[in-house]
């Protein structure tokens, strides 16, 4: 199996239809596993019970910046190699994304609620995920706003790219300017390496939860591509005249 | 009235469905919010003592940018001809428009505040303050501004002249609204007298906007 | 921008507006629906509603279509019978009238230039009004819907209605000529 195969809706589609079941059982397994392990894990002596939020929090927001990884190689594939899946794997997955993001902010409030006394505090890491939240928001309304998904295509995957070389630059400035207005006053948590009873059930849920994105993806770019069909069904449908 | 709620009805859908610009507005409200902390710093009783006003604010920002087509997309593709010949009064037509717009726009713009209120550190008192002004002053700003939209079908132009012309109208709106927030979160003003003013502005532009913005577009036309 | 202009047309009659670019035959019709203010002289239906003005009994078909491609063409066609109100017929009745039938659910972006005028024309058939005041109607039809407006014309002037035309060509219907400009 190469990309080259892989370029033909209809093979791609066959192939997912068999990975796919497998894929989201494995998911399921592995995110029980997770889930299991992560409840029957001590309890920190700082924070108590709630640093079991960690166990969501983590994999989110790793995947968070993951997926638009995902995102610029599939933008590199619409510019640079031409794919024709690489657009509706870049549309399929602005809103997963979108959607980890957006639990890794709201895990990350609920976490920094009994931590910090508020919900939300402009700490340079929180405020990044923030601004990531918007790129994707701004990427989705983006995919939305042209009617023609492959003229959407090359401005979205321009805006991913230099979304790609922002980031770290936003992250950069976020910084600088956090400790310039407020030197550390947030303890933050880590400090001596994890402890292998919180460590594993960690890696377990992180790879749950590529899994399930992994899941979700494919099945979304299924649902793209029959939806790009159907719109050429009805173009189709259109320009024939009535008997 | 079958008539005024197909108007209704289109606009809505139009601006929900793929192309419309309902969404971007709340976008656009939140990347406002979010981007004051940058300017202001990352003070949290600061950002809360500003915060109604940047709500505010932004919330104008966010109602003026999309009110920018109200007219001009019914003008290009003549749309706007066929409203203007039909039997409904072009003064019911005009309102019918700006509620569709409020319900499509205006609308989410409140529903997001609460989450914003949490960025600002506004706590639950606070919050309300703000959504409850938002929720009386935003129709006067839709309303107040469909006036600059059709003067922007008149003069062929949108943009930065509908802000230019529009923002001045609004400002009784934004001090009455900011006013009422921030009596009810540090006094020593009532809530109710700023308030009692925002419903009092909102009803006036009820009936100022359609019959300004129905005369103007009768005129404008070509 | 024009004046000493006189003109009747009756029930079941054609008036043909004719013309060189630039002699204002577009202005004449949008004088008449109403959307341009006259300078001077009058305009009048005689025999109609008395309660409804001249614009209001009139069907104007003007170079834009007046649609969404948002909407699919039963949405297009059916906010346009419920705002313009008055003796309705049936949309998907209307849609195969104008051969379109078989896209009433598909989004109005799909369809090509002379099926988004097929679909303008559907909207006369789909509210009855005695006037139509038609700028260029046949300018992006083909042959087979020329035909076909050709017989919606015919069944209007039946049914004893009035056709204010401005065109280039021949509508395919025997009409009486205003000639307008050549100064």
């Amino acid at each position: 199996m190469t990309l080259i195969d892989l370029a033909n809706p209809s093979k791609f589609l066959a192939l997912t239809a068999r990975v796919l079941p497998w894929l989201a059982g494995a998911t399921a397994i592995l995110l029980l596993v997770g889930l299991y392990q992560a409840a029957v894990a001590p309890d920190d002596y700082q924070q108590g019970a709630t640093v079991k939020i960690m166990f969501i929090h983590v994999p989110n927001a790793w995947l968070s910046m993951f997926v638009w990884g995902v995102m610029s190689i599939a933008a590199l594939g619409t510019l640079v190699w031409r794919h024709p899946l690489a657009d509706v794997a870049a549309k399929a997955a602005a809103p997963i994304g979108a959607a980890f993001t957006f639990l890794a902010l709201v895990t990350g409030s609920l976490w920094g609620r009994p931590m910090w006394g508020t919900y939300w505090e402009w700490d340079a890491r929180l405020t990044s995920v923030l601004i990531l939240f918007l790129m994707y928001l701004g990427l989705m309304a983006l995919w939305r706003a042209v009617e023609d998904p492959s003229r959407a295509a090359r401005a979205a995957a321009v805006l991913t790219l230099v979304g790609a070389i922002n980031l770290p630059i936003i992250k950069f400035s976020v910084d600088w300017w956090n400790t310039l207005h407020q030197p550390a006053s947030v303890m933050r948590m880590g400090g001596p390496s994890l402890d292998n009873a919180f460590l594993i059930p960690l890696l377990v849920m992180a790879v749950g939860f590529s899994l399930l994105f992994m899941t979700l993806h494919l099945a979304a770019m299924r649902n793209e591509i029959l939806r790009r069909r159907v719109r050429s069904l009805q173009m189709m449908q259109a320009s024939q005249q009535a008997a | 009235m079958t008539a005024l709620a197909a108007l209704i009805r289109r606009d809505i859908k139009i601006a929900l469905r793929v192309g419309g610009g309902a969404l971007i507005g709340v976008l656009f409200f939140l990347t406002v919010t979010v981007l004051m902390p940058f300017a202001i710093g990352p003070d949290l009783p600061l950002l809360a003592r500003l915060g109604p006003a940047i709500l505010w604010l932004g919330a104008l920002l966010a109602s003026l940018l999309t009110l920018d087509r109200l007219f001009t997309a019914d003008h290009e593709d003549g749309s706007l001809d066929l409203i203007v010949m039909g039997q409904t009064p072009l003064e019911l037509a005009c309102a019918a428009k700006a509620l569709a717009h409020w319900l499509a726009a205006g609308v989410p713009l409140i529903a997001a505040t609460p989450v914003l209120g949490l960025l600002l550190n506004l706590d639950t008192a606070a919050t309300s303050a703000v959504a409850l002004t938002l929720l009386v002053g935003t129709p006067a700003l839709t309303f107040t501004g469909m006036i600059g939209a059709a003067l922007a079908v008149t003069l062929h132009r949108g943009g930065l002249l509908l802000a230019v012309l529009v923002l001045p109208l609004s400002i009784p709106v934004l001090i009455f609204g900011v006013a009422a927030s921030q009596a009810a979160i540090t006094g020593p003003l009532s809530f109710g007298t700023p308030f009692s003013i925002l419903c009092a502005l909102s009803l006036v532009s009820f009936v100022v906007g359609p019959f300004a913005a129905a005369a103007s577009l009768r005129h404008g036309l070509d | 921008m024009f004046s000493g202009l006189d003109f009747e047309a009756a029930s079941g009659e054609v008036l043909a507006v004719v013309g060189p670019n630039g002699s204002g035959k577009t202005s004449l019709l949008r004088l008449i629906a109403g959307l341009l203010v006259s300078g001077g002289g009058s305009i009048g239906l005689e025999g109609g509603e008395a309660e409804l003005t001249l614009p209001e009994q009139s069907h104007y078909l003007g170079h834009r279509d007046a649609l969404k491609p948002a909407l699919s063409v039963a949405e297009n066609l059916s906010f346009w019978r419920d705002f313009l109100g008055g003796a309705t017929g049936d949309v998907k009745e209307c849609l195969t009238a104008v051969g379109l039938g078989h896209a009433t659910y598909l989004p109005a972006a799909f369809l090509s230039a002379g099926q988004r005028r097929r679909l303008s024309i559907a909207r006369l058939l789909v509210v009855r009004r005695p006037v139509w005041l038609l700028d260029e109607p046949t300018s992006a039809l083909d042959t087979a819907g020329q035909e076909l407006f050709v017989g919606v014309m015919r069944e209007h002037l039946a049914s004893g209605g009035i056709i204010v035309a401005a065109t280039h060509t021949p509508l395919g219907i025997e009409a009486r000529e205003l000639r307008m400009g050549g100064k």
